[in-house]
Parts: structure tokens; C-alpha cells; sequence
């Protein structure tokens, strides 16, 4: 089962396990980025490099090469409020990888917090992982076409708010990606997390299944925010809305209203 | 560039905390009571009016949330703050509305109660900012730095805010309440509200007095009224009292039924202005003897602290960038203390997005003296207490976040309300047209014409004024029209409204199709070129609606003759634009939920 202990970790105990040698960090930044400076000890995994294909084959081979077995325990970040981290942690967990976390700032904030940065590059040595698809953690179009009518099935959209009103899967409900962070951390507290989602009725027994505009990074990080705040039953629509309007699913919007008029955008 | 040397980087905090963090839990359970069944539709309605939260076009799913600036104003934390929940729930920009308020649109009911949590942290509300209630007390956004004022009365609004804000008086009154506190004649609307008011000092025994003009019972809507001013001069101490015998009169005889016509201008109107009047004076004799202790307003009155920015070395004057004295012509004041310049941030019908929300934060902690902005009346944004040698880098930095945009304090910058962008009531997207009317101008320069920057152009969705279009030189609301089965939108065009001295309420021309009002406007202000002497754009109007223009265009009638080919409708075959409003490409059809403003 992927059930994760901890979806996020915070820099205290990220640097207390970088000195242990006892993590394998991933810095989905471009590779440019990466090479100015990372967290020691990090090893660099462009989310780009990841999406060019992440069939399992594939992601199984990175992961190997990026020297992680099936003890490693893994923490992910980037620099894009989380939902690029999310989005790898999300994919090594689906391969069958089940300590994986996420850093819970960004790498600005790390910096700002003036903690360590490095510029030496880690060569890592591969090693052996198993595979073990974790299919309850993944929608397809099918399934999520099917699964919408269900009662007990909550399709959550992470767009912002006027790309929801727009179009949206019918029966979705919008979460905008920006409502899952605090000022200073990539999820907010796991009480506000939780406030915020009864709030809006999402029972803890409720199938989530999250998506977003094309890739499932948006919707990787509601992915997180949820199992943070104790949700166990969630999926990821992880070819997301792009794939759905590609295969002329059904589509709703919001009609009779000019709200595009009211952006200053 | 320069370096600022003295800038606290927090940047000013607010003087009152207007929130209650308890309203927020309160707020959430009664959503939830609402939608398991256990709370009536009208019950809840008027609770969730009562805290600021608006109904949608068409929906029940989603709310505007209102959040209250009191006399405008906002501070930089709270700027950023707001950018940071329109974000979060709205739809990534901010509105700022004509009565100072800044509106979160299109937000999702259940999430309300988060809004109002976040805006408790940062000391702001939206409580009474809707409903039957005392509305978001107003201040001239110009109130202390204008020259023609006789005091600055920025601390009698905030302490009538901070009065009457939750106070019971104040909780179930027949209808919406509005106060408006201007700093002169010219810069306000004291005859176009519930209660106005002027600053005036009188002279007694050789001491100088701080007193109030005090108009009663004007207001905007469906049907307008100019208020009237209850006596010669009403001395600061009687402020209060005053506010509320007035109040206590319209809760105790205010109609309860019809909610279409109980604004308290409806029951000046009923009953005569001497009646009403001589109610007021007595009633507040009676409220004078029966209070059991002495009620004073709050008034602060401890100086502004002023921090200007020392900075190292000055700006180039050759990096000045382009536009640069076209926008200061049309978007600053000279403020009466010398050396300091009020600036109006032009918006797009008073939007302005989250960045922009963010920019303006930092550049009232960089630029302004006194650390924070205000809000103004048509939908902008004062800078106030910018050095005039400043005037030029602050140019170049609200060019970079595109809020540089020229003519804020002339005609080319036109009010329109929310219309079919949110509103239940709307016909039209008026909203929209004060954007295009906007770009238009801007790229025909019609800002840099002295002739038309005293004038005014407002526009409504429909009947009812919030786009304020009968106090507007060149007023417009909306509706449909048709040719067979085939709608179309127009816009009823009034003229010569305005809200200083000489307030008077705009006269009706003609019905313009929505598509014909900018190519309309623009015949217009080519015949007033043709026909003027001495006079400006709005002092021509003003004469031809009053029957005092000795030009040959000089009535109603001949302007409508001249502009009755803009009425025509093509065929539809011909000119499928004609019949779609501005924002979409579909044919027009109206159509309209329930207003709230009575609820």
C-alpha cells in the first residue's frame, strides 16, 4: 500500500538526515539551475526529463540510476510552490516506491532561510528497484469518466478559478492550486488543510481524484495537500484536462456570465 | 537608480483592527446549517449579506465577498493580503468598487469563511459591507491634502465607522445605509447619499469651529434624488447625534414592504423635506437628553506621521521614460502641503490583479510619506504624499506593472459597474464597454484635451446606478432592444449629470445600441468642438440641458437629431457584431436572476 507516513518534511529534519547520508534528494529544477547550486548532496531530476516519458520502464531505469532501491528514502523539490516535486514524488510512488516525501518549502525559501547550498555535482552509483504499480493512486480518462457518477467520488480541479468557469469536467468541483499553500510553505497546516476541506464537504471516506491543466503537477500538489490532511483515497488524473478535451469527453461551463471581463489580466 | 536608505521594510500598520476573527466559524457553520436544509433561503440570505458576502450572476455556488476599506483606507500588508486570497478563491484580480470597497469575485460560497479568516489577520472585514445595514463609511480620497478643504475629515469618517460598525442600531434597518464624507464641494458626492457631509469651519466669539454641511436624503438607484442640507452648520459635536436620529428616523418609519423603493431618499421624498427635517432636529434633541452618558466619536486626531524616503542620489532625468508628463498632467494633484503630489492609479473599470495588487504594496512603503494608499470614488487608487521629485521614478514603476495608464482624472477613465461580468440584475456588460471607451480614448489621447478632463463618463448594467451613470456628464445604462425576433443590447444615454456644487441628476437623450455608444460619444465631442466658445465639454453640456447654450447646437433635441443615424439597426445578415454585447461573440439575449440589494 502507498499510504504515506509523512507526504511532506521540513528543512530541520531534511538537513539532519543529509548529515546522516541516510536520503536520496531530487532537484526537479532545470539542469542550469541545478548547476548554480542545490541542497547539498541533491541530484538533479528536470521534471521535463521526467514527462519525455514516464512510462514505468522508464521512470523505473531514472530511479535506478539516480542510485535509489526500494529502502531509499527519497525527498523531492523544486522551486514552483511544489507541484513540479509533486509530480515526480508522485510517479516514484506509482512505480511502487513508498518513502517518498516532499520538501515542504520551495528552494527560494530554503536559500532564504539562509540555509546550505552547494554547486558539487553527485554522481550517484545505480542500483536495484523493484516495480510494484500502485494503480489505486492513478485515473485514467475511462475511469474517471465512469468513476464521476459514483456519490462517492469527488473530482477536484486545480486550475485557477477562470479556467474552471470556463470548462471543467462535468460534476468537478475547483480547488485552485494557490488555496493549498501558506505564505511560507508549499501546503498549509494540516488543521487549516482540513478546515478547508470539510468546509467545502470532502468526507475523509470520500475517492478523490485530482487533475489539472495538462500534466498533473497542479493537481500532483492537491494530490499531497490531500494525503497531508489524512485523505487515503486519492487519485491522480494524471494526463489530465489536455487529454480529456483531446479525446472530446464530455465538457460543462459556466454559462450566462462575462467573468472573463472582471480580469484585469 | 537610487537607493532608499530609510524604509521600514513591514511598512505602516493600520490604526483600527475592524475584524472579529469569531465572525469567520460563525459564518462557516451557518453555511453548513444552509445547505443540510436546517436554515431558510431568505433567513440565510440575509445573513450572509449582513457579512459582506454577495449573490452571483446565475448561480448560488458562488459569492462576492465585499471587503470594507473605511475611508479607502488600505495599508501595504493588507494589499498583499488581498492579492494573496484573490488568488487563493477569486479569479486572480481584485475589483475596486466606486465606494471604496475592494470586491473578491466569483467565490466559491464554502470558501467565504476562509476569506474572512485571512482578512481578520490582517485587521480588515466585510461585515455590513452588504445588506440592510450602515454601508462602508466614505472619505474623499483627497480629504487632508486638498487645497480647498477647510479641515481634513478623515478622522470623523473612520470614528463613524468604527461607531456604528456591529452596533445593533445598525443591524436590521429597512434598507442599505450610506454615508459619504467629501473634503469639498468639488471632490465629492455629499448630495448623492443617505448622509453627506462638508467640512466647514464657523467663526464664534473670534474662535475658529469645526462644523459640517450635512445633506440628507440624496442617493442613486432606480429613481435619484439630490439631498438636502438639514441647516446652515451643524458643529462637530452634534456629528453624532445627528447620524443618529437620522438613523433611529429611518429604522422607526423606514417602509419594511416595498424593498423596490425604501431607501430613506423615498420617505424624504413621501414626506416632504420641512417634515422630515423638523423629525430629524427633534429627534435629535431627544437623543441628546435620553443618552445616559455622553456619547463622543472617537475622533483621532494625532497628526499624520510622516516618513519621507531620504534617498542617496537622485533620478536621471534622462531615463525619464516616455508618456511621462502626459501622465502626470492627467493623474496627479498638487497637494496644499507644497512639495507633495496626490497620484490616482488609473485602473480598467477598477481592476487590478494580484501582481499588481503586490506592486502597489510596495510602492505605497517606497513612495508615500504616510505608508499606505487609499481608495478613491471611481474605482482607483490614490498614492498620497509622493514627493514631487519622485514623481517620475514612481511613473516609471507603475509603468512596469502596467498601472500607468494615462488620464486617470479626466474623461477618458469611465466607471462601470460589475453588469453581466457577475451581477444577478445586469443586461449588459458594462463593465466591459468602460474598458473599450477607455483604450479608445487613451489611444485617440483624448486625455491630453483640457476641454474634456473636467468631464465624466459612468456606466450601469441596468436601471438601477451603482455604475453611478446619472451623476455623469455622459451617463449610460444598459437594457436590450429588438428588431423582429433578433435582440440586441443598447444603452440608455443621459446628459449634464453631476455631484459637486451644482449637483443635478443627468437628463435623458436617447437609446444607443451598445456597439454605436463609442463611435455616438466621439460625433459628440465633435460638435461641441464645433459649437463651443469659452466653455469646456461638461460646461457645454451642463448649458444645453439647462436650456442656457447660445451655440447652434443648444437643446437635447438638436443633439439627438445629430446623433439619430447611431440608432439604426442593420440587419442582422449584415452585422452580426450589432447584435452580441462587448465580451462575447454570441447573439444578445437578456436575462436576469434576483437583485439583493433589497434582501
Amino acid at each position: 500500500m502507498c499510504s504515506l507516513n509523512k507526504p511532506t518534511i521540513d528543512a530541520d529534519h531534511l538537513r539532519g538526515q543529509i548529515r546522516d547520508n541516510s536520503v536520496r534528494i531530487i532537484d526537479v529544477r532545470r539542469a542550469e539551475d541545478y548547476k548554480k547550486d542545490h541542497i547539498p548532496k541533491s541530484v538533479n531530476l528536470p521534471l521535463a526529463e521526467l514527462l519525455a516519458d514516464d512510462s514505468p520502464e522508464k521512470v523505473l531505469k531514472i530511479a535506478q540510476n539516480l542510485g535509489i532501491d526500494d529502502q531509499t528514502p527519497v525527498v523531492v523539490y523544486d522551486d514552483t510552490f511544489g507541484a513540479l516535486a509533486s509530480r515526480v514524488a508522485w510517479t516514484l510512488q506509482y512505480l511502487g516506491h513508498s518513502d517518498v516525501s516532499l520538501l515542504d518549502t520551495t528552494y527560494s525559501q530554503w536559500k532564504s532561510l539562509g540555509l546550505e547550498v552547494d554547486n558539487t555535482e553527485i554522481t550517484s552509483s545505480s542500483k536495484t528497484h523493484s516495480v510494484k504499480l500502485q494503480p489505486e493512486i492513478m485515473a485514467t480518462a475511462d475511469y474517471l469518466e465512469k468513476a464521476k457518477e459514483n456519490k462517492n467520488v469527488i473530482v477536484i480541479d486545480n486550475r485557477e478559478r477562470l479556467n474552471y468557469l470556463e470548462q471543467h469536467i462535468p460534476r468537478a468541483i475547483n480547488i485552485p492550486y494557490r488555496t493549498l499553500a501558506s505564505e511560507d510553505k508549499i501546503l498549509k497546516s494540516k488543521d487549516d488543510l482540513k478546515r478547508l476541506l470539510k468546509n467545502r464537504n470532502i468526507q475523509e471516506n470520500a475517492e478523490i481524484i485530482t487533475y489539472c491543466g495538462s500534466v498533473g503537477t497542479l493537481s500532483g500538489l492537491a494530490y499531497y495537500a490531500l494525503k497531508s490532511a489524512d485523505y487515503p483515497n486519492v487519485k491522480l488524473y494524471v494526463r489530465s484536462f489536455k487529454e480529456w478535451k483531446g479525446l472530446n469527453k464530455p465538457i460543462v461551463k459556466q454559462e450566462n456570465a462575462n467573468y472573463w471581463d472582471l480580469s484585469a489580466e | 537608480m537610487s537607493t532608499i536608505t530609510k524604509q521600514s521594510k513591514e511598512g505602516r500598520k493600520p490604526k483600527v483592527n475592524w475584524a472579529r476573527i469569531e465572525e469567520a466559524d460563525n459564518f462557516a457553520n451557518t453555511v453548513k446549517q444552509f445547505r443540510q436544509g436546517k436554515l431558510e433561503h431568505d433567513s440565510f440570505r440575509r445573513f450572509r449579506l449582513q457579512h459582506g458576502a454577495y449573490g452571483t450572476r446565475m448561480t448560488d455556488d458562488y459569492a462576492m465577498v465585499r471587503v470594507k476599506l473605511p475611508a479607502g483606507e488600505v495599508y501595504p500588508h493588507q494589499l498583499e493580503r488581498l492579492a494573496t486570497l484573490s488568488e487563493q478563491y477569486s479569479i486572480g484580480s481584485a475589483h475596486v468598487s466606486t465606494r471604496q470597497n475592494m470586491q473578491l469575485h466569483w467565490v466559491i460560497l464554502e470558501d467565504v469563511s476562509e476569506i474572512m479568516r485571512s482578512l481578520a489577520e490582517v485587521g480588515l472585514t466585510s461585515r455590513e459591507a452588504c445588506g440592510n445595514a450602515i454601508r462602508n463609511v466614505m472619505c474623499s480620497p483627497l480629504a487632508g491634502v486638498c487645497h480647498a478643504e477647510e479641515f481634513d475629515v478623515t478622522p470623523y469618517a473612520i470614528a463613524t465607522a468604527k461607531f456604528f460598525l456591529r452596533n445593533p442600531l445598525n443591524q436590521s434597518l429597512p434598507r442599505k445605509f450610506k454615508f459619504n464624507f467629501t473634503c469639498c464641494e468639488k471632490h465629492g458626492m455629499a448630495r448623492m447619499v443617505d448622509v453627506g457631509l462638508i467640512p466647514q469651519i464657523k467663526t464664534i466669539n473670534g474662535q475658529e469651529c469645526r462644523g459640517f454641511k450635512v445633506f440628507l436624503g440624496g442617493g442613486l438607484g432606480n429613481k435619484s434624488f439630490v439631498g438636502h442640507q438639514l441647516e446652515d452648520w451643524t458643529p462637530e459635536e452634534d456629528l453624532l447625534y445627528t447620524s443618529i436620529a437620522t438613523i433611529r428616523i429611518f429604522d422607526r418609519l423606514g417602509d419594511r414592504k416595498h424593498m423596490e423603493r425604501n431607501r430613506m431618499r423615498y420617505l424624504v421624498n413621501e414626506m416632504g423635506w420641512e417634515q422630515f427635517k423638523n423629525l430629524i432636529l427633534k429627534e435629535r434633541t431627544l437623543v441628546h437628553m435620553t443618552q445616559s452618558a455622553v456619547v463622543k466619536l472617537a475622533v483621532d486626531q494625532i497628526p499624520q506621521k510622516l516618513e519621507s524616503h531620504v534617498r542617496i542620489s537622485g533620478f536621471d532625468g534622462k531615463s525619464i521614460p516616455d508618456g511621462f508628463s502626459r501622465w502626470r498632467k492627467g493623474n496627479t494633484f498638487a497637494q496644499k502641503q507644497s512639495g507633495y503630489y496626490s497620484v490616482s492609479i488609473t485602473l480598467e473599470a477598477g481592476d487590478i490583479t494580484a501582481s499588481q495588487l503586490r506592486a502597489i504594496a510596495d510602492i505605497s512603503r517606497e513612495f508615500s510619506a504616510e505608508g499606505y494608499a487609499r481608495t478613491g470614488f471611481v474605482q482607483d487608487i490614490y498614492l498620497r504624499y509622493v514627493s514631487e521629485s519622485d514623481l517620475a521614478r514612481l511613473y516609471s514603476r507603475l509603468l512596469e506593472v502596467g498601472l500607468a495608464n494615462p488620464g486617470s482624472l479626466t474623461m477618458v477613465h469611465p466607471i462601470g459597474c460589475s453588469g453581466t461580468t457577475s451581477c444577478n440584475l445586469a443586461l449588459t456588460n458594462s463593465h466591459r464597454l468602460a474598458k473599450e471607451i477607455q483604450r479608445k480614448f487613451i489611444e485617440l489621447k483624448l486625455d491630453e484635451d483640457d476641454d474634456l478632463r473636467e468631464a465624466s463618463i459612468k456606466i450601469s448594467g441596468c436601471p438601477n446606478s451603482c455604475g453611478q451613470h446619472e451623476i455623469a456628464t455622459l451617463g449610460f445604462f444598459g437594457g436590450g432592444s429588438r428588431v423582429g425576433k433578433d435582440m440586441y443590447p443598447v444603452y440608455q444615454m443621459s446628459l449634464g449629470g453631476r455631484s459637486d456644487g451644482d449637483t443635478m441628476l443627468g437628463v435623458n437623450l436617447m437609446r444607443l445600441p451598445a456597439k454605436r455608444v463609442i463611435p455616438a460619444t466621439l460625433k459628440l465631442i465633435e460638435v461641441f468642438k464645433a459649437n463651443k466658445k469659452q466653455e469646456d465639454f461638461k460646461d457645454w453640456i451642463h448649458k444645453v440641458v439647462t436650456g442656457h447654450a447660445d451655440s447652434t447646437v443648444k437643446s437635447i433635441d438638436d443633439i439627438k437629431k445629430i446623433l439619430l443615424p447611431f440608432t439604426e439597426a442593420p440587419p442582422i445578415e449584415k452585422d452580426k457584431d450589432f447584435y452580441a454585447d462587448y465580451g462575447s461573440d454570441s447573439s444578445y439575449h437578456t436575462r436576469t436572476g434576483k437583485g439583493e440589494c433589497a434582501a
